[in-house]
């Protein structure tokens, strides 16, 4: 859709299943991108996240899309902690079925930390007020502002269900010596980047030590850059390949000049009247056990001392959750998290449901999207009734995509593209406004080249023995060595038979019936780039292209048993 | 039949040869011929073949003549030289370019009409001259590019696909390599690599005159019921007198036989060819038997298939012409043009 120009259509796909696709297409944390096939056969995946913002970027007015509010209600009222993506998920996909939510947050607008946490440069907060307007404009009942203090008084107004979106909010501490002393000029990552976010800050010192790898710290170290920062580094215990940030996150904050030094312990703070100067690290080196298990031993080189005006602390993020009484039947393991089902999100109170960050921890933005459309099935069967624990499947079609002896009805020329670059804005404008978005996002023209890598992953290849007279052609074109026809055997013995290899073993081979030879045809589908060569080359049609369309199934009634 | 190229992209596994090439590299343009035509199951042989023997594609020429085989060379080796002659002639053409650039891999392509109809003289002087080539006839027993008509290799009998019967006698190209002094002769099927290729490799290092007919069902033509040159009725009517494995250099044997089933022959160039055999008393030595053979079974309705025949101490015909090592089309005119007094001598020796 994104290549033939149809970008409100290809956005209404996304909205219904991601949400947020101009936020997402922006600051993902691309679990997705790993999985693509064209990772597979080339060196890089599709640029799955941008594309989406193309669509977000391209799409026209789509409001008269959105799903509409019934004017009977249903009756039911659901309370949502927080309103974050996981909150705002549940609100999306439970309001157009009649339910009254009622939202609830601590911060005066919604959207959590997409809006408190994920810096302006990386996302304008007209993308926020957009995409979060769309889910508010579904006749949700806005509490901003109100902090939750008791979850059993909540309770005890009687709302039908309660869903906890709160996150994590709580960024972990760094005990050492120095830390009380030179308190004033070390903050905690999180917290200094609200008040960036909400205007409350707007510098900081000119030589700045940002300590720890995450995401977090990528976005520390990149603010300070834009706040008057000159010598920014991230210096993080242990190596660089092991930080927890993605990789084009590093990239981005080492191109805009902050060197990321690793084998870093840091040991104290240093301060002079009250006044921070440094903090000393110890040297360490990666170490491993006869087990494989890494550990961090000094080298016994002498400390390092790195002088600073101020110190951002991102060394990770807890949950907290003072606000919910531990007397209400609402369970808590060792580490002090609630007792939450993977699958339904629902805890051990069978009326109140969790997800986001406070489910199990901190993650991101996709996945508290994902725990939203769980939670919002389980409060729809919840609420009528019905046992959350039994699951719709997905709906599958399969098609079908022939059209002619050479014409498909998808595009199976197969392009010969690598990954396109995002344009960034030049470095010396980006860093004089921490409101600036720095990525420009792909034009169409781009949108359309990166589109065009696609190896259209939903076509599939339908293999018909009874037709087949192997005359191999479908095995001499196929330009990835796909097919072999072979004797039978195990799925183990035949992957030491193919035309080419097929490694992944994650990735089952499609084997026929015996064919007319009694050999069967063998595929490995795996590195299949669905250009339909095979259908083409084949006299008899035993091959042919056949679009799978899967239909994750969201709340409301389909997703209750009859 | 596809309107767009192949695309690039390949496994990201595919073993390279010793010239750092996968088989990806060996190809030509995309095939323009019927999907599941014989032929390009041939041309994808001979890609395997080349890229298994590490052969740089540019010191191959590929000619052919008219036909839908004849078409074949665009389809592989889009590195190599190339000539597509007039129907029927690719013989000469390629005796005289042999004759100029002696050091060049010759692979002539040709058809069952190009080669036994029109062809018919040319080929038979190739072959008798012992011209250092594989000559390699797609035989589908029909002029598949002229829609169909029955060709010379039609079997007697043969069902045409609208139902007329053939009542010509075939000519067996293999028998006439065989009668013509061809020292390398085979036959296969484009359904079956696993005995083609070898075969390929075998003939590609063989010295002198390599024949190579290999059945090829015209889907379009010569595939159904009645037809003696398609899948169903190759397939049942095979019998194949051995496999081989084509061993260059010191690679390793990869298997072991038992005793008396394997025949080794050493060529010319050390390539050593490991033959097993099926047909236990099948000797590919013994030209005379082999024709007898061939004749016997062919009698009986079936289709032999295999290593034939080779000579690997043939000679070829720049040994019979005894011609300079060097090519001809490498010499100076100081070479070519030696003076008076050569001339002179000459002369003298003439009186
Ligand atoms: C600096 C930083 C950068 C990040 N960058 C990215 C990124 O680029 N991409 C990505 O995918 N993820 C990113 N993340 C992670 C992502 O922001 C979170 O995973 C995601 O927002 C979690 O969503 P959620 O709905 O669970 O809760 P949150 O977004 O955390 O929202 C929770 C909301 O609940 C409110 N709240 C909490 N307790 C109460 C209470 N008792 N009463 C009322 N309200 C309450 C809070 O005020 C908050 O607004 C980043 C995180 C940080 C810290
Ligand atoms: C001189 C000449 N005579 C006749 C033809 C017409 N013609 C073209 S291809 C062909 C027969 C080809 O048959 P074959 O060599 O078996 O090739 P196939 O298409 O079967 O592979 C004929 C007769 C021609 N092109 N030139
Ligand atoms: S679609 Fe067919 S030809 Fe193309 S890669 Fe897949 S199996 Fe091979
Ligand atoms: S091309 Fe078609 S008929 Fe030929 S082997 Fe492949 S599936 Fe079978
Ligand atoms: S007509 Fe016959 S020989 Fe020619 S391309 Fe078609 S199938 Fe092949
Ligand atoms: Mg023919």
């Amino acid at each position: 859709m994104i290549a033939a120009g149809r970008y409100s259509d290809a956005y209404m796909v996304n909205w219904t299943s991601n949400v947020f696709p101009g936020v997402l297409g922006r600051t993902c944390d691309r679990p997705c991108e790993p999985a693509c096939r064209r990772g597979r056969v080339e060196k890089e995946p599709v640029a799955i996240c941008r594309l989406k913002r193309v669509a977000a970027d391209n799409k026209d007015d789509i409001r008269a899309r959105l799903p509409k509010v019934p004017e009977v209600r249903n009756g039911k009222r659901v309370a949502l902690i927080g309103a974050g993506p996981a909150s705002l998920t549940v609100a999306r996909d439970l309001a157009p079925h009649g339910y009254e939510v009622v939202l609830y947050d601590a911060d005066p607008k919604a959207g959590g930390m997409i809006r408190s946490q994920i810096p302006r440069f990386r996302l304008p907060e007209s993308v926020i007020d957009e995409e979060v307007g769309y889910i508010l404009g579904l006749g949700i009942e806005l509490r901003l502002g109100q902090r939750v203090d008791s979850l059993k008084a909540l309770l005890a107004e009687g709302y039908d269900a309660v869903f906890v979106g709160s996150g994590a909010p709580r960024g972990r501490e760094l005990e050492l010596p120095g830390r009380k002393e030179a308190a004033a000029n070390i903050h905690i990552g999180i917290d200094w980047l609200s008040s960036v976010s909400f205007g409350h800050v707007d510098k900081i010192g000119k030589r700045v030590i940002v300590l720890g790898g995450g995401n977090t710290a990528m976005d520390c170290c990149r603010t300070s850059r834009r706040l008057g920062g000159e010598d920014v580094k991230v210096i993080v215990r242990s190596g660089f390949e092991e930080m927890k940030a993605s990789p084009w996150e590093k990239e981005d904050a080492m191109h805009e000049d902050i060197p990321i030094l690793n084998y870093l312990v840091p040991k104290e703070f240093l301060h002079t009247n009250g006044r921070l100067t440094g903090v000393k690290f110890e040297k360490v080196a990666a170490q491993y056990d006869a087990k494989g298990r890494r550990s961090l031993k000094p080298t016994g080189e002498p400390d390092q001392v790195f002088e600073c005006d101020d110190v951002l602390v991102a060394v990770g993020q807890e949950n907290a959750f003072p606000w919910i009484e531990r007397d209400i039947g609402l369970e808590f393991d060792k580490w002090d998290m609630p007792v939450v089902d993977a699958k339904t999100m629902q805890s051990t109170l069978p009326k109140v449901f969790f997800g986001g960050d406070a489910a199990f921890g901190p993650k991101n933005i996709i996945w508290a999207v994902a725990h939203g459309h769980d939670a919002a099935v389980s409060i729809d069967k919840y609420c009528n009734g019905q046992d959350v624990s039994q699951r719709p499947p997905p709906m599958v079609t399969l098609a079908s995509q022939k059209m002619g002896i050479h014409e498909w009805s998808y595009d199976n020329d197969i392009s010969n593209d690598a990954r396109s670059v995002v344009p960034l804005r030049p470095k010396e404008v980006a860093l004089k406004d921490v409101r600036l978005e720095v990525e420009l996002g792909f034009d169409s023209k781009l949108g359309y080249k990166e589109a065009e890598r696609c190896l259209n992953c939903d076509v599939q290849t339908v293999f018909t023995p009874a037709l087949c007279i192997e005359c191999d052609a479908c095995t001499d074109i196929c330009p990835e060595d796909c097919i072999t026809f072979t004797a039978n055997g195990t799925e183990e013995d035949l992957r030491t038979r193919l035309t080419a290899p097929a490694p992944n073993a994650t990735q089952a081979l499609y084997v026929s019936s015996a064919l007319k030879t009694e050999r069967v045809m063998v595929k490995d589908e795996d590195v299949c780039l669905h250009c339909g060569m095979c259908a083409e080359r084949c006299p008899t049609g035993a091959w042919d292209m056949q679009k799978y369309l899967l239909e994750m199934t969201h709340a409301g009634p389909a997703c209750r048993s009859q | 039949m596809t309107y767009l190229q192949k695309p690039k992209l390949h496994h990201p596994q595919l073993p390279t040869n010793g010239l750092g090439f996968t088989h990806r590299d060996y190809e030509g343009a995309i095939s323009t011929l019927c999907a599941g035509c014989g032929h390009d199951s041939i041309s994808s042989a001979i890609i395997q073949a080349c890229f298994e023997l590490s052969l740089p594609p540019h010191r191959i020429a590929k000619l052919s003549g008219i036909g839908c085989s004849s078409k074949t060379p665009t389809y592989f080796l889009g590195q190599a030289h190339g000539f597509n002659s007039v129907h029927g002639r690719m013989p000469s053409v390629l005796t005289g370019a042999n004759v100029a650039n002696r050091e060049l891999i010759y692979l002539g392509v040709s058809g069952d009409g190009d080669s036994a109809s029109i062809g018919l003289g040319q080929f038979a002087h190739s072959i008798r001259r012992g011209v250092n080539m594989v000559y390699i006839v797609e035989n589908n027993g029909v002029y598949g590019l002229t829609k169909g008509q029955f060709s010379a290799t039609s079997d007697l009998g043969s069902k045409s696909k609208k139902g007329a019967v053939n009542t010509d006698s075939p000519i067996d190209l293999v028998s006439m390599a065989l009668q013509l002094g061809a020292s390398f002769v085979g036959r296969s099927f484009s359904g079956d690599k696993r005995q083609l290729v070898p075969l390929i490799k075998a003939a590609i290092n063989h010295h002198g005159a390599a024949f190579i007919d290999c059945i090829s069902p015209c889907i379009a033509f010569n595939n159904h019921a009645g037809s003696t040159k398609g899948f169903d009725f190759v397939r049942e009517h095979n019998e194949a007198v051995n496999y081989m494995d084509v061993m260059i250099g010191r690679e390793p044997i990869v298997a072991d036989y038992a005793p008396g089933t394997v025949e080794v022959v050493t060529q010319h160039d050390g390539s050593v060819l490991r033959l097993r055999k099926l047909v236990e008393h099948y000797d590919p030595s013994d030209r005379l038997a082999a024709i007898n053979y061939l004749q016997e079974r062919s009698a009986s309705g079936e289709i032999v298939t295999g290593l034939l025949y080779v000579d690997p101490k043939a000679d070829d015909l720049h040994d019979h012409l005894n011609t300079v090592a060097r090519p001809l089309n490498e010499l100076g005119t100081a070479d070519l043009v030696p003076g008076a007094a050569a001339l002179d001598k000459l002369n003298a020796s003439l009186r």
